[in-house]
């Protein structure tokens, strides 16, 4: 048991510190949240410069301990996040790495890793969100194409994205996990509306799709016909692995500045405001070392995040609230001016604990798949 | 970047559970509640396992081994509800004569409280005025002093690693009676409500053990600190979650639950307590 990194692991990040610092003095200011094209452009920028690097891969090819050396490396040089990429990278194309052809890994995967595609993510229904598998968007077969039917929600980059990786029923007689399939869908196909949703943000970071009559090619299905539900869960344990890793890092970064402006204004008189901002600096810290052994772990077992990363998600996304409620604290009224950065997270905070599997959702799946506690209803 | 138990410390982990489910079973450990006193012959029993020599540097006849050994045993030490002043005697090993052997007990002052006075051989700190208080657990007799002693982080590190263990065990508890215990036809396990307590109890002692695990391998003493305040939250509420699973049986004497709860009561009060903690965590921000 060490944390001490290899000297393999030492000079990749070195080489990647390196890059880092030569990388992000030449990148273009960040566009506004409401400027969607400008948002692609500049997300799809970074994604060609890590290509161009050699890091575009990093989310599949790397160890999982240089996946995390990655995470925390680039959060802290400051450089830019996933963004419109992060279907691409985490979900649709490890997915098709894992079950597609040759010829599907050959188109879908390069346009990924190089920045030139975005893919989007068309799982949840109106009414399939926690039991998503009872989503009811249909598809049948006509000669060598799918036409699909229905409505997808909580979308994200949708009016951006040049592909979508969808989940359709094509057996409706089926057990509801059995007749779902996957199919990578053209969001450019006729039949294919994109209507913006508002968060309570004010952004419109997800959007609805309605998909009317669309003409899918029988050669998009990744999988086979009705195993969909298989296919589908390689990729929510991607989306639930160590993605959160470098956020752990930015949220103990964002203590520190916390305490720097409560010690400014005179707020650090309070003894109940530096005990809770001392227990979060506990719990990131303890974040961070379950990050390292959850890692530690993949690389163990082959690199495939396991039923775990429920543990990490449940504890980080309750912890970041807990954090942007405490910088309310540190902010006073100013924790209502939108103007300030640290307002504006504390109400992103607030889907950490519903997006990607809530958090009661989560506590069932460790339930059920890490103590063994028998199925109910 | 190795961060998981190599195969020998699996084996030393394995290796002390087993000797204790030998030697400080269940029925030790209930017959322990009704006759207190300090089982001297257990004590040198673990003196002859090496459980107070393990870090002692072998030229001095101790095992050699580090600080991550040290709370893999102190963990264990945790789950079996292991009574007396471990800590003490166990930092003691390396210069007080036959603590290392199990022969000479060693307490010390720890706050304001004391462990074990009235049992112990040797004593660090001054207990002049000690006055004893009815301990609420029943295996850990306490003396109060009027002067404080500070602990420093290696006594945190081993009373985290002792509160992980009692942790896990109450989880344990609580999800084995949650599977057999039948209501309305079904496991209550079955039942969201008690599944999601129960999924509690993991979420807790995960990031805990993740925390002391890193403390005892960098030796920072803030993680030591840090990893405390984590372990005796998971304790406590563990116990108490543990508890609530048992219904009306976990509020009698005659389960388990409640040793575990005011053992880890006493924990929380001695090394580094939380207040304090979260203040020292808080000023290295």
């Amino acid at each position: 048991m060490d944390l001490a990194y290899t000297e393999e692991e030492e000079a990749f990040r070195d080489g990647l510190r390196e890059w880092l610092a030569r990388a992000l003095p030449t990148l273009p200011a960040p566009p506004s949240p409401h400027d969607w094209p400008g948002r692609r452009a500049y997300d799809t920028a970074w994604q060609r410069a890590l290509y161009d690097a050699g890091y575009g891969g990093v989310h599949w090819e790397a160890t999982p301990t240089q996946r995390l050396i990655f995470l925390e490396e680039t959060e802290e040089a400051g450089a830019p996040y996933v963004g419109a990429n992060f279907v691409g990278l985490l979900h649709a194309g490890p997915t098709i790495a894992a079950e597609g052809t040759p010829e599907q890994r050959a188109r879908w995967l390069p346009p990924i890793l190089r920045g030139d595609e975005v893919w989007c993510q068309g799982f949840s229904e109106p009414d399939a969100g926690s039991d998503l598998a009872s989503l009811r968007t249909r598809a049948w077969r006509d000669g060598d194409h799918y036409v699909v039917r229905g409505s997808k929600i909580w979308t994200s980059h949708a009016e951006v994205a040049d592909w979508c990786e969808l989940l359709v029923r094509t057996d409706p007689d089926a057990p509801k996990h059995r007749g779902l399939t996957w199919l990578a869908l053209p969001m450019a196909a006729p039949g294919v509306t994109v209507r913006p949703l508002r968060t309570l943000a004010g952004s419109t970071e997800f959007a609805e799709v309605f998909l009317d009559e669309v003409r899918v090619p029988v050669d998009h299905r990744v999988g086979a016909e009705d195993d969909g539900w298989r296919v589908t869960l390689v990729t929510l344990s991607y989306e639930r692995g160590t993605a959160f890793a470098g956020e752990v890092v930015a949220c103990r970064r964002v203590l520190g500045d916390l305490a720097r402006e409560a010690r400014a204004d005179g707020r650090w008189d309070d003894p109940v405001l530096r005990r809770r901002l001392g227990r979060l600096s506990a719990e990131f810290g303890a974040l961070w070392r379950l990050a390292q052994w959850n890692a530690s772990e993949a690389q163990h077992t082959g690199g495939v995040p396991g039923p775990g990363a429920s543990v990490f998600k449940l504890r980080y996304s309750h912890a970041r609230q807990e954090l942007y409620d405490a910088a309310a604290d540190v902010l006073g009224d100013d924790a209502l001016d939108l103007g300030r950065t640290w307002t504006r997270e504390r109400l992103s905070s607030l889907s950490y604990t519903i997006a990607a599997g809530t958090s009661q959702i989560q506590r069932t799946i460790v339930a059920e798949r890490l103590l063994g506690l028998p199925k109910g209803r | 970047m190795d961060f998981q138990l190599s195969a020998d410390q699996r084996a030393l982990r394995d290796g002390f559970r087993e000797i204790l489910r030998a030697r400080f079973g269940r029925d030790a450990l209930r017959a322990a509640v009704d006759a207190p006193g300090l089982d001297r012959e257990l004590w040198r029993a673990l003196g002859k396992a090496g459980f107070f020599a393990l870090c002692v540097p072998e030229a001095r006849g101790g095992l050699g081994q580090g600080a991550a050994e040290a709370v893999l045993v102190f963990e264990e030490a945790g789950r079996a509800l292991l009574p007396g002043p471990l800590v003490a005697t166990f930092l003691a090993a390396g210069d007080v004569e036959g603590a290392a052997t199990g022969e000479t007990v060693v307490t010390a002052v720890s706050g304001t409280l004391v462990p074990w006075l009235a049992e112990a051989d040797v004593v660090r700190g001054d207990v002049t005025a000690a006055e004893p208080l009815r301990s609420v657990d029943p295996l850990t007799p306490l003396h109060r002093v009027p002067g404080r002693r500070e602990d420093g982080p290696d006594v945190s590190l081993l009373l985290a690693a002792e509160q992980l263990g009692s942790a896990c065990a109450s989880r344990d508890a609580a999800v084995r009676y949650a599977g057999e215990r039948e209501q309305f036809g079904q496991p209550i396990g079955a039942f969201q409500a008690v599944k999601h307590l129960c999924a509690e109890l993991l979420v807790r002692t995960e990031p805990a053990r993740a925390a002391v695990y890193a403390a005892a391998v960098t030796g920072d003493p803030r993680e030591a600190v840090a990893a405390k305040l984590l372990a005796d939250d998971a304790a406590v509420r563990n116990a108490r979650d543990c508890l609530q699973v048992y219904g009306g049986m976990g509020f009698t004497w005659e389960a388990d639950v409640h040793l575990h709860l005011k053992r880890a009561w006493v924990r929380a009060r001695l090394g580094t307590t939380a207040a304090r903690a979260e203040e020292e965590l808080a000023a290295a921000l």
